[in-house]
């Protein structure tokens, strides 16, 4: 058992692709470490330099006090669970639960008793003389965790272990991970792009853009306090919205009507012009079914169209954007690997709500919960920095504007190493 | 009436490949007499049997048991070194990116497509000046350098079909390169490899323009040299049955390793080996 610090990893592949970028993360002892971000935001390069199965190009790694750059995977004693599960075809589940110890040279009464206890833990038992191709998806996937557990490694890493299976299976085994390693007390480094499992089972989650880290923080904290626009658009199903907004005083003037917000918030963002508000959807409700004595503005609007979904209804309402929010937006579609933006607010009403398609309905918005968004560098101007974990972006030191524009060196370093590979 | 079709087709197609051969089996029961008089009929006819005579004589042979020999070591020798290196350049072939693998690639196709004839003359020059004339290492070099290039090509496609992934867990989970190598990779291409064996064994046993103009003695020359330089008691009549006999107890050897080998490729293929 032992922590993981990774202190300004870099890595820059053979093709000059900068596919990890500065990334500090400290990884308790015992700790539940989620790496989240859109495909190729470099979480699997940063898992394999963690295992050393691909060099790191500048930084330190340390697992424990041993700092580990220039050791094998070998002797870091680190277990990994692979996407595609990596078995070993010509083993049999029991030989293939067994390979570590077998290569650590335990002797076999040893073997039998630690690969029957993993066996018994993930009700593998009636399987174990049977190859891995005649298994399950949710076999296979706890043969290759039984393969982690009988070591005694000090620590798991795991690269988006369940997306081969199918929604229940994945439901099923996601709680079979947080159980196991609640029990086993291992720090883990779990590397997804899936909502439900970066909130459900992570006690932190580093949220990874063109490899560079943008919020390391408790999912409660990234939901409430996201440190910037793609954090706030990659977290929450469905996604925040961003608005238009102009602030006078308390007032926000968004597409549809003005509302007041907190003095507070307001304080942090007064005389910045044009900004962009993101609201969740659940922040807002049917005026109709609200409690009066609810804090909140409301504001009239024509609903375009409405899904029923039993507990809740998700009324949409197109709206219309200035030029340099549309850009900004456009911008964070294409970060988040969205489809192409529509402009249109989503609300989360209440499952009794009324409201049908084409009605001029009256919504009713907790602007305690708005954020109030940079449109120039996305930074988050209504943080609550005591909340919301680490946010690189924002430390002493460093300036917002200066890391918008290191992003950008990235995007094009990118995008020229791609190009070159391509021709 | 489809199955009869298939049936009647297999048996001609039999008949077609085995004729020859059961025609050298009957041939070597026949006594020397019998055949020096014309002998026609599949079956000896009375009198004109051998029973095991040709057999036991071919060896009792010296000369034959040497030939035997000979055969069996360079060709064993040939095809275990020639699947080693095979292995280990296929394996950085399909694995690793370094300058000049185009370049391996090619020569080793260019090699294959050589003419064998073409190169005869001037290994027989080369020998007779190192000194590898008439040895076993004289043959063991050409039939190695004929046959890699086929066992690399073989190889190199079968680990180009095992995911990586399984080398990288196999580090992971403690193993060096080399056990990652030993225990996963090379037991995951064993089709591959037995497959390559086979190619590699057939060609050494079988040659014969290498075997007979690079040897001179008993000390290195292969059987299918041996027999036909193999003379009887009379020079002027070559003994017909005992050859025949010869050439049965020659591929005795050749239908074996291909009966070993063959279960071990069907075996690694049907255990779904090479799917990840
Ligand atoms: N061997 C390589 N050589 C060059 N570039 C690479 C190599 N491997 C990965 N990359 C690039 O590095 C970036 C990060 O890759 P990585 O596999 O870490 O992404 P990821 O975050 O795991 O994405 P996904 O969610 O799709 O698995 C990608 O843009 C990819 O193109
Ligand atoms: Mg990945």
């Amino acid at each position: 058992m032992a922590a993981i610090d990774m202190k300004n990893i870099v890595k820059k592949y053979g093709d000059g692709f900068p596919a990890v970028n500065d990334v500090s993360i400290d990884v308790a002892d015992g700790e539940f470490m989620i790496l989240v971000g859109p495909s190729g935001c470099g979480k699997s390069t940063l898992l394999r330099m963690i295992v050393g199965l691909e060099d790191i190009t500048s930084g330190d790694m340390m697992i424990g006090d041993r700092r580990v750059n220039d050791l094998a995977p070998k002797e870091r004693n680190l277990a990994m669970v692979f996407q595609n599960y990596a078995l070993y075809p010509h083993l049999t589940v029991y030989e293939n639960i067994a390979f570590p110890l077998r290569l650590a040279k335990a002797d076999s009464k040893t073997v039998d008793e630690k690969v029957r206890a993993a066996s018994k833990t993930l009700e593998l038992d009636e399987h174990l003389d049977r190859k891995p191709a005649n298994l399950s998806g949710g076999q296979r996937q706890r043969v290759a965790m039984g393969r982690a557990i009988v070591r005694d490694a000090d620590a798991f890493l795991f690269d988006e272990p369940l997306s081969n299976l199918d929604a229940k299976l994945r439901g099923q085994m996601r709680s079979e991970i947080a159980r196991l390693q609640k029990k086993l007390g291992i720090t883990t480094v779990y590397v997804t792009h899936d909502q439900t499992e970066a909130m459900t089972l992570g006690d932190r989650v580093a949220v990874l853009k063109r490899g560079i880290l943008q919020q390391l923080a408790s999912p409660r904290e990234l939901y409430t306090n996201p440190g910037n626009l793609f954090v706030a658009g990659f977290i929450g199903s469905p996604p925040m919205n961003f608005l238009p907004a102009t602030v006078e005083g308390n007032i926000v003037e968004l597409p549809f009507g003005k509302v007041e917000i907190p003095a507070d918030k307001a304080a942090k963002v007064a005389g910045r012009g044009l900004l962009i508000a993101g609201i969740r959807p659940e922040a807002f409700e049917d005026a109709s079914v609200v409690d009066q004595t609810r804090q909140g503005s409301t504001f009239r609007a024509k609903i375009d169209q409405v899904e029923w979904l039993g507990n809740t209804a998700y009324a949409y309402i197109p709206f219309e954007a200035p030029p340099e929010v549309l850009e900004q937006l456009q911008q964070l579609e294409r970060d988040l690997d969205g489809e192409t933006l529509r402009t249109q607010l989503v609300v989360s009403l209440d499952g009794s709500s009324k409201v049908a398609e084409d009605d001029d309905a009256e919504i009713w918005v907790d602007t305690s919960q708005m954020h109030l968004f940079d449109p120039a560098t996305g930074e988050n101007l209504t943080i609550d920095l005591e909340r919301a974990g680490r946010v690189p972006a924002l430390e002493q030191g460093h300036d917002p504007a200066q890391q918008a524009k290191a992003e950008h060196e990235v995007a094009d370093q990118q995008t020229a190493a791609a190009e070159s590979a391509d021709g | 009436m489809r199955k009869l079709g298939t049936a009647v087709g297999c048996v001609l197609i039999l008949l077609w490949c085995l004729l020859p051969v059961a025609w050298i089996i009957s041939l070597s029961f026949k006594s020397q007499t019998a055949i020096t008089n014309g002998s026609p009929g599949f079956l000896p006819k009375d009198g004109d049997g051998a029973g095991w005579q040709n057999y036991t004589d071919v060896l009792d042979n010296e000369q034959f048991r040497r030939a035997i020999f000979n055969s069996i070591g360079i060709s064993l020798i040939a095809t275990l070194l020639s699947v080693i290196i095979a292995t280990l350049a296929a394996y950085a072939i399909a694995r690793l990116e370094f300058k000049g693998k185009k370049f391996v690639l090619t020569m080793a196709l260019a090699i294959a497509m050589f003419p064998v004839v073409s190169l005869v003359g001037p290994l027989f020059d080369m020998w007779r000046t190192i000194g590898l004339y008439d040895t076993w290492p004289g043959l063991i070099i050409p039939y190695m350098s004929f046959t890699l290039p086929l066992a690399i090509w073989t190889l190199s496609a079968f680990f180009r079909e095992i995911p990586w992934e399984l080398e990288q867990a196999a580090q992971v989970d403690g193993a060096t390169s080399w056990q990652a190598f030993r225990k996963v990779i090379v037991p995951l291409a064993a089709p591959g490899v037995f497959t390559a064996a086979i190619l590699t064994f057939f060609f050494a046993w079988n040659d014969f323009v290498f075997g007979i103009s690079l040897t001179s003695t008993e000390s290195a020359r292969p059987i299918p040299a041996a027999l036909s330089f193999f003379v009887g008691a009379d020079p002027f009549n070559r003994p017909a049955s005992l050859l025949a006999a010869g050439a049965v107890v020659s591929t005795i050897p050749i239908i074996i390793i291909v009966l070993i080998f063959q279960r071990k490729i069907v075996a690694g293929l049907t255990s779904g080996a090479v799917k990840g």
